[in-house]
């Protein structure tokens, strides 16, 4: 007749990208007249950012303002192919792909704007607002406008790139499983605090804590967002969400949300996080992707944390009320904590 | 509330960006708040048609006869498509890459094989029209014996459910029915292990369950081609996919998405776009096919159950030294993605740990229900549910601090992996480290200074057989050149370079962050 | 049978046909054309269809169009002031309180009913007044703090900047 509190670890790696890869991305680069860039894209923006991550890394790698650059998105007349957007490939697979265009689209601005300065493309920067000007000399300069007018209209150059990113498939072995599954993995660390009500099975996460490595956070907030987005997923997975409540038995499956359960605003619990950085070597200015892991270690920390305040195992999920009463009632009197 | 420890690997990166880094406004937002993204139904079509599936009420069985007269003659009616009406009926999604025997058929002709499988489609001006035709479809069938039971499924006796693969199993390189990983030698490590502890673990099969549920329009376009707006996470996969099932070449249709309601991996299987296409060719109409929230419930592709079976041998001073797993992913009635998801939780075992001794068999196994799909950490979420249960079992056994135990075992830079590549650019212990700081979890000095960058010693590096022939693996673009690292590092890692207190943010801070965050733009490197 | 329909559609009087028995998010969506409104489950239990019918939030799903004859109804449409976004639409960008974006225009309207009658809401208030919507990408917390601050922001304009 109490509520106990406890705490659950779990610490996983995930992998970036299809499984042995194999799983191609192509973007296409370009400037309109005026100096303003297109990415052409076929890839899918599911919410979790694509269409502004690889914004950001096009403007980064052309050197130009993000505001400055669109992604266009998606149309398959028009974007080259992308495998799609899952098992956390976006950010690594479309990224780096849009680097490649970007960085051809880029080395031809630069000539462009060599030839009007009359310098060599080596002795020129981009100052990332929108102009180029020799290195050490910033008063001998020329906006990315005037460069994209110039080359268009009277050097007869077309300021784009196209980009394709591969991680060559890899063979699996039949006997042993050898293989090549990814080229980087991200990390997680989740620390669960739960309270267990041992009168009615009820488990309320209180907090999470949690410290991910993602390679490079292209953008701390949609970082942010996908993590704590993806907790909340997690811990609906591990205490409410099922589509067959007596599985394998398949009756009773729910059919409306009524029926369905997930946590609703007011069962969420603040979430302290932390992101390092350990830039994958082939990963778009080192980026991983935390799209998928960031649910994974949630379940097993509340399962462990159920475990730490009343000693109890549930293996199954969802953790539901039921199964937390009826391990309790299992358990020989005399355990303690 | 996320906060970015820039000084922790900061030898291995280049911080002097200007876009990359920045908490930068999302390009759709604007879109969203003003509800002017558009979503694939947010376009519409003149003389557009609804298309709605007659689904069998059975897991499995055989279907006697098929009577659509009545149906056919109700009001708004336009078009009945049967299995005859289409042109490539039997698929399997990874025949794309070339990955598994085509098994599941678009519209069910004499056997259905689970509840809920579309066994023909109603085309009308209307979906109350199309479901009010359905109702008068009059079908009968012979139900035949199920099975939903993973291990039930494998057994000599059982139903069979999948005629391509007449054992309940998918077929691995020709011979096996499951993905092995064989690393040294387990038998012989749990024979010397100090305790060894399994345990089962089972997950339920969930939805996806995004706001906007699955659904395309299909519209004969210009030139003969068809314009698809469609809800897909990958644009080219389901164009290809249709384009197989409609016998079309790829550039009669035109697909047009990217701006999707939520996927998880729920969006990936191409269940309308084929039949919306097959309907728009056979009305010469633009068709919506459009699940409804019970259908995407109940017959939409559901994250599939896993059951797994671990049991380690660990020995009382921490060392985890051998791991076996036994995994069966339930499929469903037909293949879908999760051949591939068996092999992707092979790699992923034995987790983030080096472990010398390592077998594993994963199975993809078929029963009776609704055909699984990916979702969010398709592969792999099931498993780290597993392993990670099973490390807390572990560390409570013998006695151990649950966080100490998984750094001791965590894999580090250099270390050999269960499936013979060697371990590189690690970071579970810093994990660890900053997370129980955050946490206030007490860590020993010993687990503090750990990093993932000092191999131990001992031979961690050697793997325990020859390793055999692999392709070679062609040399991959490197998209980031880092500078190089002018600072040796240091044979022995020093603990965690102290952090300096940043000042308080300004009073009135409205975003509630206790410490000095860099999402929010207020820290300078 | 097709019957018409009138009503204030976010300020305008707005005449359609519909269908008897239809209901009102069918209506804005395909007769009306107002695409901003979201469909996710026509069941009335997930909230993506809220709308305001004389200022109260209502699943439009599972409304008769037919009921709303007559009445005042508020869409994410009619939400930005003019040229200027509603304070709600401002703070939900700053808090990044949306990455698909689908449930969006419904917790809008769900927050707008809120911040109507009440400038000074709780967190609990708050909550209460989204617990029916779903969202299955944000995790709750950035839209609770998004509609905290847009109340801050509209209380601190004068009432005669704010849309009556």
């Amino acid at each position: 007749m109490a509520k106990h509190r406890g705490r659950g670890v779990a610490t996983i790696n995930y992998p970036i990208g299809m499984n042995l890869g194999g799983d191609p991305s192509q973007a296409l680069v370009h400037s309109n007249p005026t100096g303003k860039f297109t990415v052409s894209l076929s890839s899918i923006d599911l919410g979790q950012g694509m269409k502004s991550v690889t914004r950001q890394i096009c403007a980064e790698t052309l050197g130009v303002p993000v505001e400055d650059v669109y992604v266009d998105t998606a149309d398959s007349d028009t974007g080259p192919h992308c495998m799609g957007s899952f098992a956390s490939r976006g950010t690594h697979r479309v990224g780096n792909a849009v680097m490649v265009a970007a960085r051809e689209a880029r080395a031809v601005m630069m000539e462009a704007a060599a030839e009007e300065l009359e310098v060599d493309p080596g002795d020129l920067e981009t100052d990332g607002r929108g102009a180029i000007h020799v290195k050490g000399a910033p008063h001998r300069s020329i906006s990315v406008r005037d460069v994209a007018i110039a080359a268009q209209f009277r050097q007869g150059k077309t300021i784009s790139g196209r980009g394709i990113f591969l991680v060559p498939l890899s063979d699996v072995d039949p006997e042993t499983g050898e293989m090549s599954p990814a080229t980087c993995y991200a990390h997680a660390c989740l620390i669960a605090e739960v309270e267990v009500d041992d009168e009615t099975g009820d488990v309320t996460v209180l907090k999470m804590t949690s410290t991910y490595e993602l390679g490079r956070a292209i953008n701390p907030k949609l970082v942010e967002q996908q993590l704590v987005g993806g907790s909340w997923m997690g811990m609906s997975h591990a205490l409410f969400e099922t589509a067959e409540p007596y599985y394998p038995d398949t009756r009773e499956g729910p059919r409306d949300f009524n029926e369905y359960l997930m946590p609703g605003p007011g069962d969420i619990c603040p979430h302290d996080i932390v992101v390092l950085e350990r830039p994958a070597p082939d990963g778009p200015f080192g980026a991983k992707g935390p799209g998928e892991m960031c649910a994974n270690p949630v379940l097993p920390a509340i399962a462990n944390a159920v475990f730490n305040a009343v000693g109890v195992r549930v293996n199954e999920l969802p953790i539901t009320p039921e199964k937390v009463l009826r391990a309790l009632k299992a358990r020989p009197a005399s355990v303690g904590r | 509330m996320l906060e970015l420890r820039k000084d922790i690997f900061a030898d291995e990166r280049d911080d002097n960006l200007k876009e990359v880094g920045r908490p930068t406004q999302r390009q759709d937002m604007l879109g969203h708040v003003t509800g002017t993204s558009a979503y694939y139904d947010d376009h519409r079509f003149a003389n557009l048609l609804h298309l709605k599936v007659l689904r069998s009420p059975h897991a499995h069985a055989r279907i006697r006869s098929i009577d659509v007269e009545a149906a056919a003659r109700a009001p708004g009616v336009k078009r009945i498509i049967r299995a005859a009406d289409v042109p490539v009926n039997l698929n399997t999604l990874l025949s794309l890459i070339q990955f598994g025997k085509d098994d599941e058929p678009s519209l069910a002709s004499d056997v259905v094989r689970y509840q809920g499988e579309p066994i023909l489609a109603i085309v009308a001006t209307s979906e109350r029209a199309a479901r009010e035709a359905l109702a008068l479809v009059r079908i009968s069938y012979d139900p035949l014996p199920a099975v939903f039971d993973v291990e039930q499924a494998l057994k000599p006796d059982a139903v069979s459910v999948n005629p391509a693969y007449p054992k309940n199993t998918f077929e691995y390189h020709g011979k096996y029915d499951h993905q092995k990983l064989r690393f040294g030698d387990v038998e012989a490590a749990f024979a010397q292990a100090d305790m060894v502890l399994e345990d089962r673990y089972q997950m339920s099969p969930i939805e996806h369950a995004p706001t906007e549920t699955n659904g395309s329009i299909a519209v004969p376009d210009t030139n003969g081609r068809f314009t698809v707006h469609t809800s897909t996470q990958a644009l080219f996969f389901s164009l290809d996919t249709a384009a197989k099932i409609n016998a079309m070449p790829s550039n009669q249709l035109h697909f047009i998405g990217g701006t999707v309601g939520g996927g998880f991996g729920g969006k990936v299987d191409t269940l309308t776009e084929p039949l919306a296409i097959l309907a728009a060719r056979l009305t010469g109409a633009p068709v919506r096919y459009r699940m409804s929230r019970h259908e995407e419930m109940q017959f939409g592709s559901p994250r599939g159950a896993e059951r797994i079976y671990i049991k380690d041998g660990v020995m009382r001073d921490g060392r985890i030294i051998a791991r076996k797993a036994t995994a069966y992913f339930d499929s469903g009635a037909y293949t879908r993605l999760s051949s591939y998801a068996v092999v992707k939780c092979v790699a992923h075992i034995p987790g983030p740990y080096t472990i010398p001794n390592v077998h594993a068999d994963v199975f993809c196994v078929f029963t009776n229900r609704t055909p699984a799909t990916a979702m969010r950490g398709f592969g792999v979420t099931a498993l780290d549910f597993a392993l990670e249960c099973q490390m807390d079992k572990d560390a409570v056994a013998i006695g151990m601090d649950p966080l100490e135990f998984r750094m001791l075992n965590a894999y580090r830079d250099g270390d050999m992996k269960a499936h013979r590549r060697e371990a590189k650019n690690c970071a579970l212990i810093e994990c660890a480290q900053v997370a129980a700081e955050k946490a206030n979890w007490p860590l020993r000095e010993e687990f503090r200074r750990m990093s993932s960058r000092t191999a131990r010693p001992g031979a961690r590096a050697a793997p325990p057989q020859p390793v055999s022939p692999q392709s070679a693996r062609a040399p991959q673009r490197i998209s980031y050149e880092r500078p190089a690292v002018s600072a040796p590092r240091p044979a022995d890692t020093p603990a965690p370079p102290a952090r300096t207190e940043p000042p308080a943010p300004p009073p009135g801070a409205t975003h509630g962050a206790r410490r000095f965050s860099s999402v929010f733009g207020t820290r300078r490197r | 049978m097709k019957a018409p329909i009138q009503f204030r559609l976010n300020g305008e009087e707005t005449a359609t046909f519909a269908d008897a028995g239809a209901n009102l998010l069918d209506v804005l969506r395909e007769a009306v054309g107002d695409l901003s409104v979201k469909g996710g489950c026509w069941q009335g239990t997930c909230g993506t269809c809220t709308v305001l019918v004389d200022g109260a939030p209502r699943l439009s799903c599972i409304t008769l169009a037919e009921s709303c004859a007559g009445k005042s109804i508020e869409t994410v449409a009619g939400l930005r002031r003019g040229a200027d976004l509603h304070p709600l639409q401002t703070s939900f960008m700053e808090h990044f309180a949306a990455q698909c974006g689908y449930c969006t225009p419904g917790m809008l309207m769900a927050a707008k009913a809120l911040l109507d009658r009440n400038l000074n809401p709780t967190r609990a208030e708050v909550v209460d007044a989204i617990c029916g919507n779903i969202c299955r990408c944000t995790g709750y917390e950035p839209i609770i703090a998004a509609i905290l601050e847009a109340a801050r922001l509209e209380a601190s304009l004068g009432a005669n900047q704010r849309r009556a």
